[in-house]
């Protein structure tokens, strides 16, 4: 009997009349009808719904008026709207976020794997060690940092005292600010990168590293001229997927830094949560217009992803 | 790397002890100061261990009457379980349906479903909050459990694995005359275990340590989740640290638990649903 690679079920079995019955007929369709539901009413729905609201003044509750292309205009152009200066602001601070911590999230994980994969003594616990910060929801996580980075109270400053350098303002003053969110999340993200990075390692055989060898390359050289390109699927999607990630920043401002100094730290999302969803006066129409604007740079850089991938294979 | 030689080994030692120091030291600093008095816990010099331990900054954050903790474990805890079951059900349904059913427009559907996978989740915010509001599901569990299972990434993983279950066990019970349901539930879920384990881990973890949603759709104390409630007690507490790091360390604790008991799991599902996606 001849079956389909794909797993379907095989293409020249006899349909025995018996089994014809309304249940079978109508059985994918009620395999997957229960979670297409889910999928209608809270992605595809809300997806589109989002791109209409964007074209319009909205607090949620009343109804919606047609502003056409306003709340991009406020956002994108209009250089005389507040939210122009805001909007970039956290434009600003998001990039920033990214272009500090994705090398970190990156190359630390990188290290770390190919550390453990030498199978060292403890290798397994170093493995556990490193991922168990990335069980902890993000609130633990910043609750942790700004204990330990408190500027009076905290244990960083003290030892800072210690070797006899003034306190650091790691909460409160810019470029700390950076530093500490960067911190907290390399700390926090890295378990999920390291552990992709080690399957990728297990996967480049022993017997390039060998033919290295004997053609006299040194450790160096075997890292650049095996180990990377070996890696070469696992980065690119590390480095995606971290970059997504960190565009997506929000919590660890929200609660270490209050989007301070001033508007230093108060990335895209969070600029979008205060709008769409503090305050007396939710502006949904503007927030769903930033979240668009946010929307189609991730989708892009999703995309590339994609392109990245399907040209690999 | 099998064959690897005695340098590059105490090499490695050295390097992951030094980082391992960076790691450890937080968690060390947290268990520490979470059983200090709170008068001791901002007392220098530092102590790494405390003079004297007491188990009280426990006690009090339980009895707290404007932090409910207990409850804001429970709805941590009820959400997360009822939205990972009926992810797993509805997931392994579409995913055997998928896998191994035949059915017209079956791949394009597929493919499109998991082409939603890059829709940016920040773009449903704002309108799935007005969907919300509009149920009445804000302060509601249904708000925290049922969006969630919009999701096609358990599909795409349980479809992967239900792809490699061999067919003859199907094919001897479709003889006998076995229906699709009788397959699902009796041949194939039982043979899926280690994949719904991994994706149970994962949504589980998600769910429990998801932040900005349940911020969004809980206005009333009793219905916060823990990292909701953790985050509006920071402000509540008056920075009380030694009672702050208590709470912290009990809301970490059911996902340590699952830690130590599914790691071999965890390393595998992330190697698993990673690269091959």
């Amino acid at each position: 009997m001849k079956l389909q690679k794909n797993g379907g079920i095989p293409l020249n079995q006899p349909v025995k009349p018996g089994r014809t019955d309304w249940k079978e007929k109508y059985a994918p369709l009620i395999f997957i009808s229960p979670h297409l539901f889910f999928f209608i009413i809270f992605l595809a729905y809300p997806t589109l719904y989002g791109i209409y609201i964007s074209f319009h003044s909205w607090n949620f509750f009343t109804d919606a008026t047609f502003v056409g292309l306003q709340n991009y205009a406020n956002i994108l152009w209009v250089t005389d709207s507040l939210f122009f200066d805001y909007f970039w602001a956290a434009f600003r601070a998001t990039l920033i976020f990214v272009i500090l911590s994705v090398p970190f999230l990156v190359i630390i994980p990188l290290f770390l794997a190919i550390g453990i994969n030498t199978r060292p003594f403890g290798h397994n616990f170093f493995r556990a060690l490193f991922y168990a910060p990335s069980l902890l929801s993000v609130v633990t996580v910043v609750l942790i940092w700004i204990w330990m980075l408190d500027t009076n109270a905290g244990l960083v400053n003290y030892y800072l005292a210690y070797l006899g350098l003034d306190a650091i303002p790691w909460l409160t003053r810019a470029p700390w600010v950076w530093i500490s969110l960067v911190l907290m999340t390399i700390w926090w993200t890295i378990g999920t990168n390291m552990i992709l990075f080690l399957a990728g390692l297990g996967e480049i055989p022993d017997q390039l590293y060998e033919a290295a060898k004997i053609d006299g390359a040194n450790k160096i050289q075997q890292f650049f001229h095996v180990t990377l390109p070996g890696l070469k699927g696992p980065m690119a999607f590390v480095v995606i997927m971290t970059t997504l990630a960190s565009f997506n920043v929000m919590a660890q401002p929200q609660l270490a830094t209050g989007g301070g100094p001033g508007y230093e730290t108060r990335v895209l999302i969070l600029y979008i949560y205060e709008v769409g969803f503090t305050g007396g006066n939710p502006r949904a129409g503007l927030a769903a217009a930033m979240s668009v604007i946010l929307g189609m740079i991730l989708l892009s850089i999703s995309l590339i992803q994609f392109k990245l991938m399907t040209r690999e294979k | 790397m099998a064959v690897e030689d005695k340098s590059s080994k105490w090499l490695s030692f050295i390097f992951l002890s030094v980082m391992a120091l960076f790691w450890i030291l937080p968690l060390l600093w947290v268990l520490s100061t979470s059983l200090k008095p709170e008068s001791q816990a901002i007392s220098w010099p530092i102590r790494w261990i405390p003079e004297t331990i007491t188990f009280q900054n426990y006690v009090d954050v339980f009895l707290r009457q404007d932090v409910p903790i207990l409850r804001w474990f429970w709805n941590s805890f009820f959400i997360a379980t009822v939205h990972t079951a009926l992810m797993l059900l509805f997931n392994s349904m579409s995913a055997y349906a998928f896998a191994r059913l035949k059915f017209r427009g079956r791949d394009v559907l597929f493919w499109g479903l998991m082409g939603t996978m890059m829709i940016p989740p920040v773009m449903n915010l704002v309108p799935l909050y007005g969907l919300i509001s509009t149920l009445g599901w804000v302060n509601n569990y249904a708000a925290m459990i049922f969006p969630g299972l919009a999701s096609v990434f358990g599909i795409f993983l349980l479809r992967q694995f239900f792809i490699g279950i061999p067919h003859e066990l199907e094919e001897a019970a479709r003889i006998d005359g076995a229906s699709s349901f009788f397959i699902y539930w009796k041949i194939i879920l039982p043979l899926a275990k280690p994949s719904l384990v991994v994706l149970a881990l994962f949504t589980f973890m998600a769910n429990w340590n998801d932040y900005l949603w349940p911020l969004i759709v809980t206005t009333s104390a009793d219905m916060r989740t823990l990292p909701v409630g953790l985050a509006i007690m920071q402000g509540q507490f008056n920075i009380q640290f030694a009672k702050l790091m208590a709470a912290t360390l009990f809301s970490a604790l059911p996902v340590v638990i699952l830690f130590i008991f599914a790691q071999r799991f965890i390393v595998k599902g992330i190697a698993m649903s990673g690269i091959k996606g």
